[in-house]
């Protein structure tokens, strides 16, 4: 409080205008404009890969409360509390902001580190207005415009949104993905993971390390032929999956062999892919920790945690696959699984950061699946 | 599993501190959960002013105490095939324990539904419960059984001081507080012995965060955390007495993520089917916790939880104790979504206690691990400064928000460091005032351990009154600048009357300016998607962090504003009538809007109401949805005396009030025009006068008589009413109560001795009385109508007196022209009839003089308000074949050092209503409903002044004969003995000499006490209330009042002849 605020615009492509205070870097950025119900979790969804190039719209209002804790890194070098080593959204678009951040692990405020990185945000915006808005007609691009002066009355700034980058041309997995193979720990005795990085998250990595694997972690774009692994896992990552070919190709041909695949939100949507289905794009997608997942065939029911904007066409299932997991509220694809192999994805993230951990055990079970199979393999 | 054709459910009782309103929400929602399943109910519930024990609730509702013996006897006659145990609070979980291991649950073969016995007993025993969660890795605090003093004592040099000390199976943490040494753990142990055999002795977590979850489970193990909660007060005060925040604020992702995983591990281990809360306290400096409590029932929190997120947590209980899975539940707000899910909020929560201490003399103000609220607010806004300064208005506790006026600290200030440092219910202004004086955020937390974001939006909020200050100097900045002060101002939760009162404006005057200047609320829905999926819902608030309303106007429609916070004087009667104003107001097609601010009430559920605003009950908030509604127009004689007080500030800001006209309502509560109208309709009251000075008051109370009451319109503490008996007391208490000046004055009016108290219950359309019902007080005149105990129909009235009343009524129904409900207070002596009071709205006792009647005044009143047609009743509830008696529910035994004597302040929390055939059974009924015990053996007698010890010796005798020993204190046993009654003489506490009264009560050695209060020596009133107190203390059943002692004997005698009637509600026609 106190200092004057620049004011902010929010530009939608349907011509809808929101205006606001900018915080954080204070200039204009552009990107598909996507909401997230979740109420915690802002260092982590912030630096999540997969929303590389999104404005994200957080629908709970007090934002920045507990501030942002230094980047620190755990025994494998993966960062802690964040999701990747940097800020991966184009901007950020929230109710009200929190200047006098309260936590012990607060190291500093949400807006100057948004600042350091060179992220722009808005604030001071009826984020429930703009949800619906996004709600009924979809997802859209945006564009965050900072006031060329400081305080009331500023002009706003003439800017079109034709120069707003279309995502679904570009390709940002390609952004976001490793450049060269990395190879996490080498125990001659655990199995080995290949782990396709879409712009995978950090605690898919740490939860697969602490379970005592090995991880190859591979550019997306790499051929998996003569790798030599006990488990195939295709990440998380931003976009649409169909960019992706060169994975899907890859992917495509790993399903010939027997090694157990796994994947985890776009990487359910490649393995779809590669299997055969089709994947297709969501009104407004699914972002927020209280996705409820259910089980095909029994009456479990999960707690999951989701960010995606895309999702297979359950008609598309081809023979010998079936659905794993539906959404309980409105029935979309959440998972599925071959009927002969362990080839098995999620569409949403059992790693939660931000959300809950409750199916974290699947990517447990698949890495034991992996063991069993490096442990099959030695015998033979 | 094979579903239950029958089901018990057990209700919580009379109000009481630590189990209030939130368990008719919860028992409500259960009975429609199971009606919709097709499943009969029964309902054990004596607390007769619930939604839960109306018609079409249960199937068989009984008005009776929820002790075991009385359940059992339901048992018996009914023959359920299940019975629910996590509906009626604390209470019906103990009886339902006792019932399940004395077998009687087994030999009658009735299921305990959702989670089990064992469970329940897991979650109780504090041993077993800590056992069961290391075993699972979950931590809890460092914790010893005691079953005797010198155990606790060992245990907390164990442990080391300062210890936190518990009795176990104890509601509403009774009996449990904060010991620094032996001398006050010795103390506290004494106390906690007293209410259950096991103590625990634990490591003081003080200053630790205090967050709880609510969460569910089915059979097939899907478990979900409903909601989070963070206490703004760190742990050392009671969930119950905090202000509490949902969802959490200051809690990463991996800590709200670790808890929640916590909750579903340890609930999982338990095993619980249904809904439980769990409490953890949360190190502020690291990723540290404890389980503070699991509570493996529906509770106070889980209503909080339920009004907060919108999800409807007590009606999927019920649902799971039935089989359902969470993923067959359709989400009842969404209907698009199922209940399998756990809800986003995209607001903040605040509730807020409700205290009523300055009710109670010699009461402790601090607050601490034990309950004393009486009631709660919750208020929803898009910032936090939005929801906080709201629910402090809400609270009606006389602050316009957040304020650093002097009055707000109490009058026990004495520093700002020490009201920082020690909370009391007034610690949120002395944080306030503190920024006011300069502190920092630093320094205010450093006193208080409130977390520092907490603060820092507090001292924001300052902040802007410090800008506002300015402006109020004549300092206004120009043109938008100001604009946008008072636009962020209202974003901070400022209200209208508050900032007219900064800038020296009138509240009219700022809402012109706002609405010119287009700065308006707008409306938006509670969800549980955060406007995900797009909802029907009716859940609505308020904000000024807002662009766009989620919904359009209703055009039409008929308006309802609640009755807000319970506290005493005001509870959950006005909720009933409420409630089912709107529901005859559905019936007859209106399309309805409520208005309220209570999450435990039933109003509150949004299915009641067509619109649910959950905001405050003010003018300016009621008038804003008023005018974005514009609904044909509003009631505002259901919610008792805050909408009442709207009537001509509505009324003059152009809305339409429907039934009695404002005018008329100002006329009955103007004490002036009043009386002047009395006067002129030839009806007698007492004689009264507005005074201004004492010298003034004296004269006038010499020359009508004493004793006179006393009532001052401005109170700066201790009680608002009472009586003085002589001159010396009349001039103490002016000069010590009240401000006396020509603008405060002081009413007093003579106090007739020795009459009767009778009220009129009517219902009128156009000044004609549709139907009445004449209640009679069991007490003197003197005690408060409703600390009272009341019989309907009236049973000992003269057939005149009854004409006179009828008559009396009659003339001012006509002459108010009254449409709707209202209430007359009489005093009689002889056949002399005077009016004390009139109201133009329903009072507390209209839901029970309908449920005995069996006639629903309050659809009555609101068919004759919306001018629809009336259903043929009968013209009054005279002749009914049966009785009903209300009484009221103490808690004194929560408010430490507070005197349980009654007087013409209310100082009851609850009632119950019990019906029998017979007076006297219905009476027992009534009292073993709030909490006495038939005597077993001893009585203590100390019968006051002469001409009560006269009037009680009949009883006396009726006591000896059915075999009880009497004992008295010197002039009682004097008296008894000299009149041939056998009764050992005991020395007064005072006295050094034994045998003595306090340590026969210390020991436990009555069933009863009998203690008729004096009015005369100093000494003498400090040994009765010596008495009194440990009565209360040492839970034996006690009775200050002679009338009412002498019908509990008479109703003894009979008791004992005949045994108790038990029937259904139902059955009486």
């Amino acid at each position: 409080m106190g200092s004057i605020k620049r004011e902010a615009f929010l530009l939608l492509e349907d011509g809808s205008e929101f205006r606001g205070q900018a915080f954080g870097a204070l200039r204009s950025s552009s990107g598909e404009v996507v909401f997230s119900t979740g109420m915690v979790g802002y260092p982590q969804s912030l630096t999540d890969p997969s929303y590389r190039g999104q404005i994200l719209v957080l629908t709970y209002p007090l934002v920045g409360n507990y501030g942002v804790p230094a980047m620190k890194f755990d025994r494998y070098g993966i960062p802690l509390d964040f999701e990747s080593e940097k800020i991966q959204v184009s901007g950020l678009v929230i109710a009200q902001l929190s200047e006098e951040p309260s936590h012990y692990s607060a190291k500093r405020s949400l807006s100057s580190w948004m600042e350091e990185e060179g992220i722009p945000g808005i604030a001071g915006i009826d984020t429930r207005a703009l949800t619906q808005i996004l709600r009924e007609r979809g997802v859209m691009k945006g564009k965050i415009v900072v006031a060329s002066s400081s305080a009331a009355g500023g002009q706003k700034a003439e800017q079109s949104l034709g120069e707003i980058q279309d995502l679904d041309e570009t390709n940002p997995v390609a952004e976001v993905s490793c450049e060269v193979p990395k190879l996490y720990r080498t125990n001659p005795k655990a199995p080995t993971i290949a782990l396709i990085d879409c712009g995978v998250k950090a605690n898919i990595l740490r939860i697969m390390l602490d379970r005592g694997a090995n991880v190859l972690r591979l550019p997306w774009d790499s051929d998996l032929k003569g790798i030599d692994c006990d488990g195939i896992f295709i990440s998380n990552g931003p976009g649409d999956p169909k960019t992706c070919t060169k994975t899907i190709a890859s992917v495509r041909r790993a399903l010939q062999g027997d090694t157990p695949i796994f994947g985890i939100c776009l990487g359910n949507q490649i393995l779809a892919l590669a299997a055969g289905a089709d994947t297709y794009k969501l009104p407004y997608g699914h972002r927020g920790q209280n996705q409820p997942a259910l089980e095909v065939g029994s009456q479990r029911c999960f707690m999951t945690s989701q960010n995606h904007g895309y999702a297979v066409r359950e008609e598309s299932i081809p023979h010998g696959w079936e659905p794993w997991f539906v959404n309980a509220n409105d029935g979309t694809i959440e998972g599925l699984r071959s009927r002969r192999r362990a080839f098995s994805a999620v569409q949403f993230h059992p790693e939660g950061c931000p959300g809950p951990r409750d199916t974290q055990f699947l990517l447990e079970d698949f890495i034991d699946e992996a063991a069993r199979q490096s442990s099959n393999r030695r015998k033979a | 599993m094979k579903k239950p054709e029958k089901v018990l459910v057990l209700g919580s009782g009379g109000l009481k501190i630590g189990q209030a309103g939130e368990f008719d929400y919860s028992g409500s929602q259960a009975l429609k959960a199971l009606r919709e399943e097709g499943v009969k109910t029964i309902l054990i519930n004596p607390n007769i002013a619930t939604i839960q024990t109306s018609e079409g609730m249960a199937d068989s509702t009984y008005f009776l105490p929820l002790t075991p013996e009385f359940v059992r006897k339901v048992i018996e006659k009914e023959r359920p095939d299940g019975i629910l145990l996590a509906f009626g609070g604390q209470t019906a979980l103990n009886c339902g324990i006792q019932l399940y291991d004395e077998g009687i649950l087994y030999k009658y073969g009735v299921e305990v539904l959702g989670t089990s016995v064992d469970a329940i007993r897991l979650t109780e025993d504090r041993e077993l419960f800590a056992e069961k969660l290391h075993s699972i890795g979950a931590k809890t605090p460092r914790s010893v059984a005691a079953v005797s003093v010198e155990e606790a004592k060992n245990a907390a040099v164990e442990i080391g001081y300062p210890v936190m000390v518990r009795a176990a199976f104890a509601l509403g943490g009774a009996g449990s507080g904060l010991c620094k040494n032996e001398k006050q753990l010795a103390s506290r142990c004494e106390k906690a012995f007293s209410l259950s055999p096991q103590v625990l002795v634990e490591e003081w977590l003080g200053g630790w965060k205090e967050v709880e979850y609510e969460v569910v489970r089915d059979r097939f193990d899907n478990c979900i955390t409903v909601c989070n909660m963070e206490n703004f007060d760190p742990l050392g005060i009671h969930t119950g007495e905090s202000i509490v925040v949902a969802p959490s604020q200051t809690l990463t992702d991996r800590e709200y993520h670790m808890l929640r995983q916590v909750a579903l591990q340890v609930i999982r281990s338990i095993g619980i089917v249904g809904e439980c809360n769990i409490q953890y306290a949360l190190d502020p400096a690291s990723e540290e916790y404890r389980i503070i409590e699991v509570n493996a029932r529906l509770s106070r929190s889980s209503a909080l939880a339920s009004k907060a997120t919108g999800y409807p947590l007590a009606y999927v209980a019920a649902k799971l104790a039935l089989g359902a899975s969470l993923v067959e539940i359709p989400n009842k707000i969404t209907v698009a979504t199922k209940s399998c899910f756990e809800p986003a909020l995209d607001y903040c929560v605040v509730k807020i206690p409700r205290w009523d201490l300055s009710k109670f003399k010699e009461v402790d103000t601090r607050l601490g691990s034990e309950m004393k609220s009486v009631g709660e607010v919750m208020s929803i806004g898009r910032t936090f400064e939005e929801a906080l300064q709201k629910a402090i208005r809400m609270t009606g506790m006389g602050a316009r928000g957040l304020s650093d006026e002097a009055r707000l600290l109490g009058p026990d200030f004495e520093s700002l460091k020490t009201a920082l440092r020690q909370p009391t219910d007034r610690r949120l202004f002395a944080v306030y005032r503190a920024f006011a004086e300069g502190w920092s955020v630093e320094a205010v937390h450093k006193a208080t351990k409130i977390d520092p974001w907490f603060l820092g939006r507090i001292a924001a909020v300052r902040k802007i009154e410090e800008k506002l200050i300015e402006v109020g100097k004549g300092k206004k900045p120009r043109g938008q600048a100001y604009v946008e002060l008072i636009r962020s101002a209202k974003r901070s939760g400022f209200s209208d009357e508050g900032l007219a009162s900064i800038l020296g404006q009138k509240e009219q005057d700022i809402r012109a300016f706002r609405e010119a200047k287009g700065i308006l609320p707008s409306v938006k829905q509670i969800d549980t998607l955060a406007a995900e999926f797009p909802a029907e819902t009716n859940y609505l608030y308020l904000t000024y962090s807002g662009t766009k309303d989620d919904v359009s106007p209703s055009g039409a429609g008929v308006m309802v504003p609640g009755s807000g916070p319970y506290r005493i004087g005001s509870s959950v009667e006005f909720d009933w009538c409420c409630v089912n104003a709107i529901q005859t107001a559905r019936k007859l097609g209106r399309r309805t809007i409520m208005v309220n601010c209570n999450p435990e009430t039933v109003s509150t559920d949004y299915d009641v109401c067509d619109r649910l605003y959950f905001e405050e009950l003010s003018l300016e908030r009621v008038l804003d949805i008023y005018e974005f509604e514009r609904p044909e127009g509003i009631i505002l004689s259901m919610g008792g005396q805050i909408p009442n007080n709207l009537a001509m500030k509505l009324y003059d800001s152009g809305a339409v009030v429907l039934g009695t006209s404002s005018s008329n309502i100002d006329r009955a509560e103007d004490r002036n025009k009043f009386s002047a109208l009395l006067d002129e309709l030839g009806v007698d009251q007492p004689e009264w006068k507005d005074l201004t000075t004492a010298d003034e008051a004296a004269q006038f109370a010499k020359s009508v008589g004493y004793p006179v009451l006393v009532r001052p319109s401005y109170v700066l503490s201790g009680a608002a009413m009472n009586v003085a008996w002589d001159e010396i007391r009349l001039r103490k208490f002016l000069s010590l109560a009240t401000e006396l000046s020509p603008e405060h004055p002081v009413v007093v009016s003579k106090f007739i001795e020795n009459s009767k108290e009778i009220e009129i219950d009517a219902v009128a359309s156009r000044g004609k009385i549709l139907f009445h019902a004449i209640t009679e007080h069991i007490e003197n005149a003197g005690v408060h109508s409703g600390d009272a105990t009341v019989v309907l129909p009236a049973q000992r009235l003269y057939i005149e007196t009854i004409r006179q009343i009828r008559r009396i009524t009659e003339k001012i129904a006509a002459e108010l022209e009254i449409t709707g409900p209202f209430n007359i207070q009489f005093i009689a002596q002889r056949n002399k009839i005077k009016v004390i009071e009139c109201n133009l709205r329903a009072s507390r006792s209209f839901p029970f003089c309908s449920k005995v009647s069996r006639v629903n005044m309050i659809d009555l009143a609101t068919r004759a308000i919306l001018n629809a047609e009336l259903p043929k009743t009968s013209s009054s509830a005279l002749d009914l074949p049966w009785v009903g008696v209300k009484a009221a529910q103490f808690s004194f035994s929560r408010l430490h050092g507070a005197d349980p004597i009654l007087g013409v302040e209310m100082a009851s929390t609850g009632e119950v209503g019990c019906i029998g055939t017979d007076l006297d059974d219905a009476f027992m009924k009534a009292m073993l409903s709030v909490g006495y015990r038939i005597p077993k053996k001893n009585v203590l007698l100390s019968t006051g002044p002469l001409q009560d010890k006269i009037e009680f010796l009949d009883s006396a005798k009726k006591l000896t004969s059915m075999g009880y020993e009497l004992f008295a204190s010197g002039g009682t046993a004097r008296f008894l003995n000299s009149n041939g009654l056998a009764c050992t003489r005991l020395a007064w506490p005072l006295e050094k000499a034994e045998p003595n009264i306090a340590t026969m009560l210390k020991a436990r050695e009555f069933d009863l006490v009998i203690n008729i209060p004096k009015n005369n020596e100093e000494k003498e009133l400090k040994n009765d209330y010596l008495i009194r107190r440990a009565a209360v203390d040492f839970n034996i059943p006690l009775f200050t009042n002679i009338k009412v002692a002498k019908q509990f004997i008479d109703a003894l005698e009979s008791h004992k002849a005949k045994g108790f009637e038990i029937k259904a509600w139902e059955e009486y026609r």
